[in-house]
C-alpha cells in the first residue's frame, strides 16, 4: 500500500522524525505528488501503531517547514508548490555537503584537499 | 469534551502501601500508558476505576460517572482485562462470546470472528486447552468485540511472545481511529508504552511522579556524556537527576533538558562528548534509582 511507512523503535531518531523523513522521501520520489491528500492523523496513527500525538507532531512540523498544508476540516495535503520537491532535494544536498566537509575535517584534510576528493569522485563517474 | 477518567485527590491505604493523593486525568480520545515498578500502585489505580476496591478519600470518575456508586452505568461502556480475570475452564471460547453478547448490546459478531482469526485462537476450543498467550488474547477479544468507549488493560502484553505482542498492539492501535474512544493500560513493556501512548504516567511507591504528553516527556530527558571535573557546583545545577563518574569520564542525567543546561556544563569546564535521548526504559530506571526524587507530579 502506497500509504505505508516503515518505522522502527530501534532507530536512533525519535519516531516523529522518522515519520517526517519518510513522508519527505515519498514526496521526493514522486509517490506523493503535489496536492496529494495525506492520510488523516488518526489513520496514519492506527496504520503505523504510533501514538496520535507523535503523528500530530510530525504533521505540525512538516507544515511549519512548508512541506504540507493543512486545511481545517479537510485534512493535510502535499504542498501545492512546484518548489517543494526542489526544496527537499536542496536540503538533502546541503545535508550531504555538510557531512562531506565534516568528514574531511575529521581526517585532517584542508579545504583544497576536500575539493580534490570531490573532483576525483566526479571524474571517476 | 469530558475526561474519560478522573482521579481527584484519591487516597487508598493498605498495611504496606499507601496510594498518596492521586490526581490524574485521561482526556477522551487518548491512550495513556501507566508505568511503574511492581508495587507502585498501578493495579490499585485500575481496580479503583473498576469499582473492585473503594477509595478511602477523594473522587474517582469514569466516563462522567462517580465510582463506586454508579459503577454499573460506567461499566456498560468499559472493557477491562487483567490477570485477575478467570474464564471457565470447561467452557469454550464460543460459549464465553455468547455469554458476553447476552449482556452487552454493543457486541459485534463479525468483528469478534475476525479477531479470533487474527489472534489465531479457536472459538470451538475449551479454555483449559489455551496457552497463557492465547488466554490473554481471548480476554482481549471478549472486550474489544464490544467496542467499548473506554478500554482498561492491566499488563496486556506481559508474557506474550513477540508475534502475539504485535497482534495485540495492532488491535489496540485500531482503537485510535475513533476519537471518542480511550485506552488506559499499565505495562512493564516500556517499548509498547513509548510507541503507542499519547500520555505517560509514572507511579512510584504510591505517588504520581510524572504525567505528561509523551513527546514533551521524552524531550525533557537526556543523558550527557562528558569529561572533566564534576564538583559541588555541577551537582547543584537544576534539572540534574544523577551523575555517574568513571575517572574523569562522566554521565549526567537530566529531566529538564535545554540548551542552557549544556552551556552551564561547558562553563564548568566540562567537555561534552555527546547528548543522547533516553528510551522510556532508561528513564524508568533513572526515576527509580534517582536520589533526588521529590515525588511531585509535573
Amino acid at each position: 500500500m502506497a500509504d505505508e511507512l516503515f518505522l522502527s523503535p530501534n532507530d536512533s531518531r525519535p519516531m516523529y522524525l522518522q515519520i517526517m523523513d519518510q513522508i519527505k522521501q515519498k514526496i521526493l520520489s514522486g509517490d506523493w505528488p503535489a496536492g496529494q491528500a495525506l492520510p488523516s492523523i488518526r489513520e496514519l496513527s492506527a496504520n503505523t501503531q504510533v501514538s496520535v500525538i507523535t503523528v500530530k507532531r510530525a504533521y505540525t512540523e512538516l507544515e511549519e517547514q512548508g512541506v504540507i498544508v493543512t486545511q481545517a476540516g479537510r485534512g493535510s495535503f502535499v504542498a501545492d508548490t512546484v518548489n517543494v520537491q526542489k526544496n527537499l532535494a536542496e536540503a538533502e544536498l546541503e545535508k550531504h555537503t555538510t557531512g562531506l566537509i565534516d568528514a574531511g575535517h575529521r581526517l585532517g584534510l584542508t579545504n583544497n584537499q576536500i575539493l580534490a576528493v570531490v573532483k576525483k569522485a566526479l571524474n571517476t563517474d | 469534551m469530558q475526561n474519560a477518567i478522573e482521579f481527584k485527590q484519591v487516597c487508598k491505604s493498605y498495611p504496606d502501601f499507601f496510594l498518596d493523593n492521586l490526581n490524574l486525568q485521561l482526556p477522551q480520545g487518548q491512550i495513556m500508558g501507566l508505568v511503574g515498578a511492581n508495587g507502585a500502585g498501578k493495579s490499585t489505580a485500575l481496580r479503583l476505576l473498576m469499582g473492585l476496591i473503594q477509595a478511602d478519600s477523594g473522587v474517582v470518575e469514569v466516563l462522567g460517572h462517580k465510582l463506586p456508586n454508579n459503577q454499573v452505568l460506567a461499566k456498560q461502556n468499559i472493557g477491562y482485562a487483567s490477570e485477575d480475570i478467570r474464564l471457565y475452564k470447561s467452557a469454550t471460547l464460543g460459549w464465553h462470546m455468547d455469554f458476553i453478547k447476552s449482556i452487552y448490546s454493543g457486541w459485534d459478531d463479525a468483528y469478534a470472528k475476525d479477531l479470533a482469526k487474527k489472534f489465531d485462537i479457536k472459538i470451538g476450543n475449551k479454555m483449559k486447552g489455551f496457552s497463557h498467550g492465547q488466554r490473554v488474547k481471548a480476554c482481549l477479544l471478549l472486550i474489544l468485540a464490544r467496542r467499548p468507549q473506554l478500554v482498561i488493560l492491566d499488563e496486556p502484553t506481559t508474557g506474550l511472545d513477540p508475534v502475539a505482542r504485535h497482534e495485540v498492539l495492532a488491535e489496540l492501535a485500531e482503537i485510535l481511529r475513533d476519537e471518542n474512544r480511550s485506552v488506559l493500560f499499565s505495562s512493564h513493556n516500556t517499548q509498547d508504552v513509548e510507541q503507542i501512548s499519547d500520555t505517560i504516567s509514572f507511579l512510584h511507591k504510591g505517588k504520581l511522579l510524572d504525567s505528561q504528553d509523551k513527546e514533551t516527556y521524552l524531550d525533557r530527558w537526556r543523558r550527557i556524556l562528558c569529561t572533566g571535573n564534576i564538583d559541588s557546583i555541577t551537582l547543584a545545577i537544576e534539572g540534574i537527576t544523577d551523575i555517574k563518574k568513571s575517572g574523569s569520564f562522566c554521565e549526567v542525567t537530566t529531566n529538564q533538558f535545554n540548551d542552557t543546561l549544556v552551556a552551564k556544563l561547558s562553563q564548568q569546564g566540562l567537555s561534552i562528548s555527546s547528548v543522547e535521548r533516553m528510551s522510556l526504559e532508561q528513564i524508568f530506571l533513572a526515576n527509580v534509582f534517582s536520589k533526588a526524587k521529590t515525588g511531585v507530579a509535573s
